[in-house]
Parts: structure tokens; sequence; C-alpha cells
């Protein structure tokens, strides 16, 4: 009995450990005002799949080789002033994104799923999938925890950290890394195209009741696992996409957070 | 003024933005317990000086002087923090702080705000939040405040407490202080110098000075000038 349900045990597993990292990293993203990155990073992804595939390595190496390659270059681009960052974002998001679905065309023999791509494939998870989760997970959740002072600082004000001795451009250029590690993480549990709503609807929920920067990352962890566990089951229940599900349970929250004020 | 060695020197600073000249050729410097007020224009590159002064912004020509490990506490001029980042003024000080929150008291009772510990940043009034950042640059234990519009989004009446504030600070700690301002008369009180900045810098000196130059003039118009010059500059504290 309990053998029929095992695919829903890893997708639950795989699923938790991208709610755990979505939660504090999420954080940033809403207080640095970066959701548009979030989904540039994610619809780059795809080509990382792509160059993946084509240089036969593993395609979760891909994306995240993808992902680190996107962050970098965004980052070394910003410097300039011809375009805002917006506009550039614009171009990098689509532009790779476009790239890539034709990349992913023209590869005969890879028979990928446009569709799992796109909004996630967390029933299909396999053993390898979790330990990557978990992994990558346990990885970002260390990394951010170096991360977080410095990291606070300059999200308050990058100038005044400036000034007090951070090492803002180090500490932007690794939380970057961070996030191209996550969207790497979350891809095969929501898709690309609803990796961005698990790192800012959370959070966002968690706002109203947090009275630190501490206590939000927590409380939109939480936020966050309840989602899956809500989606997850609605999936089972009424047969409801997977990925979708888990995003529309945290849309729902985060709707009823709306009644509360922040303290 | 004061005899020791300056805390920073800048020495014909110059910067543009492609074809435009911010800065030309500006030199100041601050010593310790000295206040440095640039006033000027909007657009006059006084917050550019600052960012150099700080660091923050490499100048196309010039040099930087400062005193070897010079302590700097600095006054941004705007805190542009997401409504959606809880952050209460202690946890916003403890940034600044690793002493621990003693310090973090003692700095918000120095500058006369120690009721807004817990207050969120965003709930405080233009003053004490003017305050708080001050208390963050305190907490550096600095040599060198830079200042850039200290009192900004604060009431007249607020300002004028405000700059009493900085010039007690001054007298306490031996600071040395630059500022940069809009409200020529009330700060015209509280500085040692005035820096008349219009992208070169116009004139310089003692306040009363400025005011009466003749390009601070042409600048401000005669209007402002005149009340300048109606303020005595009383001198509140004594060099040693």
């Amino acid at each position: 009995m309990t053998g029929d349900l095992d695919f829903l045990w890893r997708a639950a597993l795989a699923a938790l450990a991208v709610a755990l990292i979505a939660g504090p990293l999420g954080c940033f993203v809403v207080w640095r005002r970066m959701a548009y990155f979030g989904d540039a990073l994610a619809h780059a992804s795809i080509l990382g799949l792509a160059l993946g595939f084509m240089l036969k390595i593993d395609l979760m190496a891909g994306v995240l080789a993808g992902g680190i390659l996107f962050a970098v270059l965004l980052f070394a681009l910003e410097r300039q002033k011809r375009l805002q960052s917006d506009t550039l974002l614009g171009i990098l998001a689509h532009g790779s994104l476009a790239i890539g679905l034709c990349a992913l065309a023209l590869a005969p023999a890879l028979n990928v799923d446009l569709q799992s791509l796109l909004f996630g494939d967390v029933l299909a998870v396999t053993i390898g999938d979790i330990l990557w989760a978990w992994g990558g997970g346990l990885f970002v959740l260390a990394g951010l925890a170096i991360l977080w002072r410095p990291l606070l600082s300059i999200t308050a004000h990058e100038e005044l950290a400036r000034v007090d001795g951070v090492a803002v451009e180090r500490t932007r250029l690794l939380f970057l890394i961070l996030m191209a590690l996550t969207v790497a993480v979350s891809m095969k549990v929501v898709g690309v195209l609803l990796i961005t709503a698990l790192l800012v609807i959370p959070p966002a929920a968690a706002r109203p009741f947090a009275r630190s920067p501490e206590q939000m990352a927590v409380i939109a962890s939480a936020i966050g696992s309840a989602s899956v566990l809500a989606g997850l089951y609605a999936s089972l229940m009424i047969d409801l996409p997977a990925g979708p599900a888990i995003v529309a349970a945290a849309t729902l929250i985060f709707a009823a957070s709306m009644a509360f004020k922040r303290p | 003024m004061p005899a020791s060695a300056p805390l920073i020197e800048g020495k014909d600073l110059a910067l543009s933005y492609g074809q435009q000249l911010v800065l030309d050729r500006v030199s100041l410097k601050v010593s310790p317990g000295e206040i440095v007020t640039v006033v000027g224009p909007n657009g006059a590159g006084k917050t550019t000086l600052l960012k150099i002064l700080l660091g923050l912004a490499l100048p196309d020509a010039g040099r930087i002087q400062s005193k070897p490990n010079l302590r700097i506490g600095y006054v941004p001029q705007k805190l542009d923090i997401a409504p959606t980042l809880p952050l209460s003024a202690k946890r916003f000080l403890q940034m600044a702080a690793p002493q621990g929150n003693r310090a973090i008291e003692a700095a918000l009772k120095r500058v006369g705000a120690p009721k807004v510990l817990e207050t969120p940043l965003l709930g405080l009034s233009g003053g004490e939040l003017q305050r708080v950042l001050l208390a963050r640059a305190l907490l550096r234990n600095p040599e060198l405040l830079v200042l850039d519009e200290p009192v900004r989004g604060v009431d007249l009446a607020g300002q004028a407490d405000l700059y009493e504030l900085i010039a007690d600070l001054r007298k306490q700690m031996g600071l040395g202080v630059i500022m940069v301002s809009h409200d020529l008369h009330l700060v015209m009180q509280a500085t040692d110098e005035v820096l008349c900045l219009n992208g070169h810098v116009c004139c310089h000196g003692h306040p009363e000075a400025v005011s009466r130059h003749p390009e601070f003039v042409a600048l401000f118009g005669p209007r402002v000038a005149e009340t300048m010059a109606l303020y005595p500059h009383h001198h509140d504290h004594v060099h040693k």
C-alpha cells in the first residue's frame, strides 16, 4: 500500500528542501527588490540546461553553471551605465530563454518534456534529485548563514556598509551564486516559470508576523513548507499539477496574511 | 582654527560625468574639532564631493590625504529601506555595533533619542531617523563625521536642535565634521568654515566673510546673503 505513495514522499522531501531555502533567500530577494532578477535567472537556466545537454554533462550541473554564468555576466554588465538594469534583465532573461528553447528544439536526441521544464515535475523526482535538493539546500543555508550579516548590512544601505568596511562586491556576488544554486535546485519542483513565486510569496506572506529579519526568514520557510504540503495534498486528492498547486497554496496563504497588520 | 594636522585633506579634486564637469579643482581640509559646511545649489557637486572623501567615488584628478586609519562616521542623505524589511532602530544599530547593546543605548542617549530603541525604522519621524543615523555614525567611534544633509526631513525647530547637537558632539568628542547643508542661516551659526560650492569652490572661509562674498551673493541672491549677514556668528566654544 505505502509503495504506491512512494512518489509522494519523494516529492515532499524534495519540495520541502526547496521551501526551506527559498524562505531566507527569498527574504533577501524581496528586501533587495530583486524579484525580476529571480525571474531572469530562472529563464536563463533553460539555456544552461540546453548547454549541459550539448556538452553531455549532468543536466543539473549545466543549469547551475548556466545560472552562475548569468549572475556573473549581469554583475559585470551592471557596472556599465548604458542601459538601466531592468532593461538589461529583460533582454538577458528573455533572450536566454528563447535561445535555450531553440537549442533544446535543435537537439534531436533530447526528448525533453517542455511542460515539466516550465511547470516542474515534482512527482517524478528521483532519489538523485532529492540528494541534489538537500545537498544544495544545506550548502545554500550554510552560505547564507555566513553571508547574513554583511548581506543584511548592504541591503540596509550599500554605501554605509562600504564605509564601514563591508566587502560589498564580494558579498553581492556570493549572494547571486547562492541564488543560482537555489534556482537549479528548485527547477524540478516548481519549474522555471514559478521559481520566483516560491522566492517571493512566502516572505511577503511572512512580513506581517515578523519583527526582525531573522524571524521573517524562519516564518517564510514555514509558510513555504506549509504551501508544499498543501499543494501536494491537493495534487493527490483532486489531481492538480503539483508545482502550480504549491504556488497557488502559497498565494492563498499570502492573501490571508493581508488581513494582518504588520507589527 | 585648530593647530593640529588635518584629519582629511582633498587637493584639486576634479570629476566629470561624461561631458559634464561636476567638480572643478576643489580643495578642502577638515581638522579635529572643526566643522566645515558645504553649501551650494542643487547639482553643485556637494554629495559627490563627500563621496570622494569617503572613498565611494574616485576623482578623475586630484588627491586625498587622510590621517592613517582614520575612523569615519557617515550619515548618508537618505535611507531607502524596503518596507518589507522589518528593522527596529536597535537591529539597525546592531549592524554597526559589534560592541553590544549597552553601546547602542548609550549612543541613542547621546543623540537625544533614547526611546526609539524598539521602534521600527519606518515608524520613526524625520528627526528621530536623523538622530538614529547620527547614533549609528557615533557607534563607529569616529574621528571624522561626514554628514550629507543631516537635517533632511526635519521641521525647522528640530533642525536647529540637530545643528546644536552636532556642535555639542564636536565639542565633547573633539570630532572633525564635514557636512552638506541647504539651510544656510541655521547652519551658519554652527560652523567654523563654509565652503560655497558650484562645481568649483566659489568662496570659502568664515561664515560672515562668505556671506558677503560677491560670488556667494550672486549664487544665492542678495536677499539670502543679507539675512545671513544679520545673523551674528556666536562662538559658543573655545579652541585650545
